[in-house]
């Protein structure tokens, strides 16, 4: 008999649920995937019942069922945090408490009530707490026997930041950061004055930074600024956030806004507004802060643990360029990042932390290269899926009976400057497209990057794409010695593949910059020569492998590039209709399900009766 | 009723007794809101969630 474990991640944002069947992950999924809404809060049915049936398991199979995180203890900050600021607050009080006193005090019930849906028999309920939650999703699944763990994010009950140690099946937490003083929260203000989504737009900050001239007068004069009035960094990595400044314990926004543009001189940007140089500074100075603080908690972790290897997870682990400086900084021999490291990676972490804590279960020889399988963990559809798409949309097809000839055609369109959509095998797990629900073009092509940003994601124009690499050739144009099969390092491409910039360069406009051909492989060569690099793997993703490899063979460069397969403020498709949809959507060429390759120009029209652009709030 | 066990032992492990009253007094708001109000539904503000 096996034991199983549901772990499940719900009612803040990116709901998840995460099965482990004798403490091997089996399926983990986010529910906006199925519902189509980003960022899905709600309780994640549809990924339950997909978890489960994937591990082929019902309700009454499951020894315990874990939630991510403690309702109590959150409530607990958030009234010692109303009853401290008093009588400040009041309106955020109000919003908020309906919210708890109806439906969130009452977790337990209301978790059993949706889990009903599923079954009729609840197992034991474990509740460990977020940012055990985050560690356990960082160090269970890691390559590492013995490692340091990190976890830094907005915030949980309490914690905002923690360090631990990861022993055998024991996690130890040694330090904690408490809210409000948070690094995670500090980037989301950042993110919101520059006129970002908070908790969607943080990774546009991070893409904005690079455009800001380093060592420029108000770079430095932006940074020094933060430092003496907006936060006092310790030397061991804690911070202190001056709440004169921020708006987030008791208001509704995250900051004051008069007092940030007394102090910076810069108005809070508004939301889809024209980017200037004073915001891509200010992002600079932001992002280089984070970076300031990462590597000091790095250090400080590195000294109390003695460990040689790092884990990390939390959100603001997924700021992949402070984690690509990071390895390069070499305080650590390794370092490990889950690839779902925010809330929706708290279902995989729940899970391990009932099994490998709650249950006291041993955990022999760490997998190789890890235990989340590529991030593979979602579902697959087979050929009937593909059947009844084209029924439904008299959709026409070409339909391959050996997989190596689909992806010669595919690398053949790739080169010609096509761009694909790809959609093969299981759906991925946490933030990122890895390769089995992307969209790609050819890196080499000068006008991809725009193509991609404006015609294809419908997104801004100064977003930068990442590559996929072959594992074999990724010396060839980046400098990383290190695996990065989750996309979550940055790294800078080789001096051999730039090109000159002008010395004017940073003088440059915004776009003149963006549009100047950097090296041979322009669509994935940030502004700053940077790339956030995905390394492919055979024994990981054949398939994927096969495809790059068929476009190496054909063009002499093993590298493509891949986004998501989405647009602007939607999830990343999850079916074959998603797909075909959003191919319809779109200007992309082709569109590749399985050994299925539909062409763009044989499709009948696409009549919507909806206008599909509301459809997707922008993120 | 396994919501008062459960907050009887939270407060008892966090030694946070005087949090009582203000339970006691938004529960009674509770009960005034579930009466009145349709779906609560939470802001979108990172921190109060």
């Amino acid at each position: 008999m096996v034991e199983a474990l549901l772990g499940l991640s719900a009612y803040y944002h990116d709901s998840a649920a995460a099965l482990l069947v004798d403490g091997k992950l089996v399926a983990a999924a986010h529910e906006e995937r199925f519902t189509r809404k980003k960022h899905d809060s709600s309780f994640p049915l549809h990924a339950a019942r997909y978890v489960l049936e994937e591990g082929g398991l019902s309700m009454q199979d499951l020894s315990a069922i874990a939630f991510y995180d403690k309702p109590y203890l959150k409530f607990e900050r958030l009234l010692e945090t109303y009853h401290g600021l008093a009588p400040q607050g009041l309106r955020s009080f109000l919003s908020a408490m309906p919210v708890w006193i109806k439906e969130k005090l009452f977790m337990r019930k209301m978790l059993k009530d949706e889990l009903k849906k599923i079954g009729s028999d609840t197992p034991q309920m474990l509740f460990p707490e977020h940012h055990l939650s985050h560690a356990a999703s960082a160090f269970y699944p890691s390559p590492f026997e013995e490692a340091a763990i990190l976890t830094i994010d907005g915030v949980g009950e309490w914690a905002t930041t923690t360090i631990g140690r990861g022993r055998g099946n024991t996690i130890e937490m040694l330090r904690e950061l408490d809210f409000p003083h948070s690094l995670g929260l500090l980037y989301s203000a950042f993110t919101y004055y520059c006129g970002f989504k908070v908790n969607s737009g943080e990774y546009k900050l991070m893409g904005l930074a690079p455009y800001g001239i380093p060592g420029s007068e108000q770079t430095l004069k932006y940074k020094q600024l933060i430092l003496d009035h907006l936060v006092d960094i310790r030397e061991d990595g804690s911070l202190l956030l001056n709440m004169d400044y921020f708006n987030f314990a008791a208001g509704l926004t995250m900051c004051h806004d008069a007092e940030w543009e007394a102090l910076f001189g810069l108005p809070k940007r508004s939301p889809e507004s024209d980017l200037t140089q004073p915001y891509m500074n200010l992002a600079l100075a932001a992002q280089q802060v984070t970076e300031d603080v990462i590597f000091l908690l790095a250090e400080t972790a590195k000294n109390i643990t003695g460990c040689n290897n790092l884990t990390m997870a939390g959100g603001v682990a997924l700021n992949c360029v402070a984690n690509g400086k990071l390895l390069r900084r070499g305080i650590f021999n390794d370092m490990w990042i889950q690839p779902a490291a925010g809330d929706a990676g708290g279902a995989v972490g729940a899970a391990y932390a009932a099994w490998h804590i709650g249950k006291d279960r041993p955990r022999n020889n760490p997998a190789r290269p890890d235990a989340m399988q590529g991030s593979y963990l979602g579902p697959r559809f087979e050929s009937d899926a593909v059947q009844r798409l084209s029924k439904k949309y008299r959709a026409k097809y070409s339909l391959y009976d050996d997989f190596s000839a689909l992806c010669t055609d595919v690398a053949k369109l790739l080169a010609d400057g096509a761009v694909i959509g790809w959609f093969q095998g299981r759906m991925e797990y946490g933030p990122r497209a890895l390769g089995n629900r992307s969209i790609l073009g050819d890196p080499c092509s000068p006008d991809m990057q725009k193509k991609l940003n404006l015609k294809i994601k419908y997104r801004e124009g100064f977003r930068p794409f990442a590559p996929a690499v072959l594992e074999e050739d990724i010396g060839e144009y980046f400098s990383l010695d290190r695996p990065s099969p989750y996309m979550l390092l940055v790294a800078p491409v080789l001096e051999s593949h730039r090109k000159q910039v002008p010395d004017n360069y940073d003088q440059l406009q915004m776009y003149d910059r963006l549009y100047h051909q950097r090296s041979d492989v322009p669509a994935i060569t940030h502004i700053d020569f940077s790339a956030r690099i995905q390394r492919i793997s055979r024994s990981t993703n054949e398939p994927f492998w096969k495809l790059i490899n068929a476009f190496k063979e054909r063009t002499g460069y093993g590298l493509i590039v891949n986004t998501s397969f989405n647009v602007r403020g939607e999830p990343i498709v999850c079916s074959p209709a998603d797909a075909y949809r959003c191919f319809m959507r779109t200007e992309m060429d082709y569109l590749a399900v399985g050994n299925y390759l539909f062409k763009k120009e044989d499709q009948p029209d696409w009549e919507e009766k909806e206008n599909w652009r509301e459809e997707f709030q922008l993120d | 009723m396994e919501f008062l066990r459960d907050l009887w032992g939270f407060l008892k492990v966090r030694k946070k007794f005087w949090l009582i009253p203000i339970i006691l007094t938004l529960l009674l708001f509770g009960t005034l809101i579930v009466l009145t109000s349709g779906t609560a539904v939470a802001p979108f503000i990172y921190t109060i969630f």
